[in-house]
């Protein structure tokens, strides 16, 4: 090299330092994430899960003139679910097909793309999904539906490791967005269709070498292997498809988990089935479970408790809270895991009584039945995998509700590896009213309704609210749509032309700030004009 | 030794791949008359198709009759596992493992639900139980249904364009929609199937200059309403710009009783409707 040539190479190096400089995601970034409110930099937005923005600059007075500044097209058909990062101006998301891209935030122009080469044989329940990135240093993270967890380079989305988490074949997948915890990158399996046991996975961030697996079916001489019947332990599901939150104070992962396997059949696995349906406290560098809460005890309707739990502090108190897909909506305290209370949000007709605790139990006639039972809420839950939100400002929790019912009837099924282990069927209720569909703001404190907002069908987007008196959230028809948060009255939609299947989240640039949601198969990015 | 052996893993590939080959692409049913494999089928069955297909695949309001001798669109085994894995397009029946709820099937699985299919249905086809001719002139006739149904390119636009359907829905799920068209009205499937959700719910809306207008919903979402009147014509509305509107599931068409309908003439109607939906 010339000395000419190297003094230019310098000079080129000064003038691009001169540029602000994408600083590494540090854990005290995503600790302190409240400092940097222009930033998305965790799924649910911070470590409490609550997916709400201190931004105020799109606020009540102004909403009204949101306009679209840019659109995305991934190109991947199927049910988008990701929910973008944005980290000092940069957007980070995933496609249905395990793509991830980086888009510049100000225009959607992209950076660079990823697309894992999915094998042709995998048959993830419920299509092909994923719900989005962990950022930790320079590195993105991404669980693949082939049961890899890879680091991708946040700055050129090289593949920096990729390690295989479990076989695919089996009916192991991840559809999460990870969860990125000091330096580890925390994630839970899906598979509960295909009677997988569940387990929740720590990787070193810098190496992708396991650091812990916290198995959600205890094994042999672990306590709660009793509350499974025989062997049905070695396929007892209880995946962890949904992201935690992770409570700093106590150094906590809260984890939630999913059904038994078979998903709709008690016979054959007699007992609590324990970790199913659960939430978990685990300590943060060796996975030990501190303590659990299940919330449907043997479950046999499919209602995964797979809903993001926020950590909300009022009064003094340390509180967890879940609106859970079995219609109850539920406070504990963070602590101890110890109920405070447990209250309908949605037609429920499957438990009509607690126990000491206040937990609500099944009814004895709730199960299903050869010729067929009828138990609201259907398999797919009040709620389901779309996140809440929870805004200190108004004290209310907002969440997508669903009334509807279905009729479960038994299909016995012995389990084979990597086959589909449902041991039932499941119908909507012919005789049953139109499926309804909410949004609903619900008071924490009381577990009162405050207010709802009835969409023409059910929706399957989450939530977000912001600083500025907002609520965000899609429907199925392809609106996005802003309430006032106090009042519930629609002050403002998009119509966006593809199902919402997506949470909607908040960041700004430039001093400017943008509100986005993916829907059909694009990313949408609101502001003012 | 080794050669020997060598030669035995060659033959075991060799029977793999043939097996494997033979589930994939076989023209008829490798597990045909096995009754393990039917009675397996029976619970795929239940968990994948039963939905649109009801128990039993007797069929119902979403999807039709897979008992019956003659099917539309498969008739041979490997058309009907054809069928199974890529679904038809233009109609509600979707592709192995896309409806969004299952998991999807294995071919061994597809297989081993087509033995249940053929173990459950009819070895000839029934014979009409009615009269077809009659059926059509009463359609485009006395009793006015072409009034608001098309069938075959003529009729009305108001109701459910009805040419597929005595193909699609049972003789009972069509008699029930003629005697109690209230009770369930065109029910679209489950969210993830369904392409377009029209529902045929009837709306009366007053417009800002106090216009009234009666239709059913071509479309709807929380902000605008898609409404074909009694004439045909055409509403796009707002609805945050309307002085009322009401959505009713009473349908628009008038329940035919036995005293407008006879049995033996909704017989013809039906036996007309199959006998275009065979088509």
């Amino acid at each position: 090299m010339t000395k000419r040539l190297c003094l230019l190479f310098i000079a080129i190096g000064l003038i691009v330092s001169g540029f602000p400089a994408h600083a590494q995601v540090t854990f005290e970034r995503l600790l302190n994430s409240a400092k940097e409110p222009q930033n998305w930099m965790t799924y649910s937005g911070n470590y409490a899960g609550q997916r709400h923005s201190a931004l105020d600059q799109i606020n009540l007075t102004n909403v009204r003139s949101l306009t679209a500044k840019w659109v995305y097209q991934t190109g991947a058909t199927g049910k988008l679910e990701t929910t973008p990062l944005v980290v000092d101006g940069i957007l980070y998301a995933t496609g249905q097909d395990d793509r991830a891209f980086a888009l510049d935030a100000r225009s959607g122009r992209p950076l660079w793309l990823y697309q894992r080469q999915i094998p042709a044989d995998i048959r993830p329940c419920c299509g092909h999904v994923n719900r989005g990135l962990a950022i930790l240093g320079d590195k993105v993270f991404l669980g693949t539906l082939d049961a890899h967890v890879i680091a991708l380079d946040a700055k050129t989305g090289s593949v920096i490791w990729d390690i295989a988490a479990a076989d695919y074949q089996k009916g192991f997948s991840f559809t999460v967005a990870p969860l990125a915890v000091k330096n580890l990158i925390v994630i839970g399996v899906s598979g509960g269709e295909y009677g997988v046991r569940g387990f929740i996975d720590a990787y070193d961030a810098s190496t992708g070498e396991r650091k812990w697996r916290f198995y959600t079916v205890p094994g042999p001489g672990d306590p709660g292997h009793e509350t499974w019947e025989g062997d049905s332990w070695k396929f007892g599901g209880a995946p962890a498809w949904n992201t935690g939150t992770y409570d700093p104070q106590s150094d906590q992962i809260f984890w939630p988990t999913g059904n038994p396997a078979p998903s709709n059949r008690g016979e054959g696995r007699a007992g609590d089935n324990l970790y199913s349906n659960s939430l978990l406290a685990l300590n943060t560098a060796t996975g030990k479970l501190n303590w659990h809460f299940q919330f449907t005890k043997h479950d046999e309707h499919d209602w995964d408790a797979t809903q993001v739990p926020i950590l909300i502090d009022a009064n003094g108190k340390h509180l967890i809270v879940q609106a859970n897909r079995n219609g109850f909506f539920y406070v504990l305290d963070r602590s101890t895991g110890k109920l405070i209370s447990a209250n309908a949000y949605g037609k429920t007709t499957w438990s009509s009584t607690k126990d000491s605790e206040g937990r609500p139990i099944a009814n004895k006639n709730a199960s299903p039945t050869l010729e067929g039972h009828t138990v609201c809420p259907g398999a797919l839950g009040t709620t389901n995998y779309m996140p809440p939100t929870y805004d200190a400002q108004t004290g209310l929790f907002y969440v997508t509700a669903r009334d509807q019912c279905d009729t479960f009837s038994t299909a016995p099924q012995p389990y084979e590896a990597g086959h589909a282990y449902y041991g039932s069927a499941y119908f909507p209720s012919e005789e049953a009213e139109p499926y309804l569909g909410f949004l609903k703001a619900i008071d924490p404190a009381t577990g009162e309704i405050k207010w709802k907002f009835q969409h023409t069908t059910p929706t399957w987007s989450g939530v977000l609210s912001t600083a500025g008196g907002l609520v965000f959230t899609g429907d199925a028809e392809g609106n996005f749509i802003a309430f006032d948060a106090a009042s519930g009255k629609p002050l403002w939609h998009f119509q966006m032309g593809g199902a919402v299947y997506a949470a909607p989240m908040a960041f700004a640039v430039d001093g400017k700030e943008f509100v986005v949601i993916a829907a059909g198969s694009a990313v949408y990015a609101f502001g003012l004009p | 030794m080794a050669s020997i052996f060598g030669r035995m893993r060659l033959a075991l590939i060799a029977i793999i791949a043939t097996v494997s080959l033979a589930y994939a692409a076989a023209d008829r049913n490798p597990l045909a008359n096995d009754p393990k494999a039917a009675k397996a089928g029976e619970y795929e069955f239940r968990i994948n198709c039963a939905l649109c297909h009801g128990l039993g695949a007797h069929g119902g309001g979403r999807g039709p009759d897979l008992t019956r001798a003659q099917k539309k669109h498969a008739h041979s085994d490997a058309e009907m596992f054809q069928v199974i894995s890529n679904g038809i397009p233009g109609t509600a029946m979707p592709a192995n493992g896309t409806n969004g709820q299952g998991v999807g099937m294995t071919d061994e699985e597809i297989w081993e639900l087509i033995a249940y299919i053929r173990s459950v249905e009819v070895k000839a086809p029934a014979t009409p139980l009615g009269d077809a001719a009659h059926g059509k002139e009463l359609f485009y006739g006395s009793t006015n249904c072409s009034l608001c149904h098309m069938v075959e390119g003529k009729g009305g636009r108001l109701g459910p364009e009805l040419t597929a359907v005595g193909g699609s829905r049972t003789r009972a799920a069509l008699i029930d929609s003629v005697r109690n068209p209230s009770r369930r009205l065109a029910w679209g499937l489950t969210e993830p199937t369904k392409e377009f959700p029209q529902e045929y719910e009837s709306i009366t809306a007053v417009t800002a200059d106090g216009t009234e207008i009666k239709g059913v919903a071509l479309n709807e979402d929380s902000f605008t309403v898609q409404v074909m009147d009694a004439s045909e014509q055409i509403h796009l509305l707002e609805k945050d710009k309307l002085r009322s509107f009401q959505k009713s599931r009473e349908s628009l068409m008038p329940p035919y009783d036995a005293t407008l309908l006879s049995d033996k003439d909704l017989e013809d109607i039906v036996t007309y409707l199959v006998s275009v939906g065979a088509k």
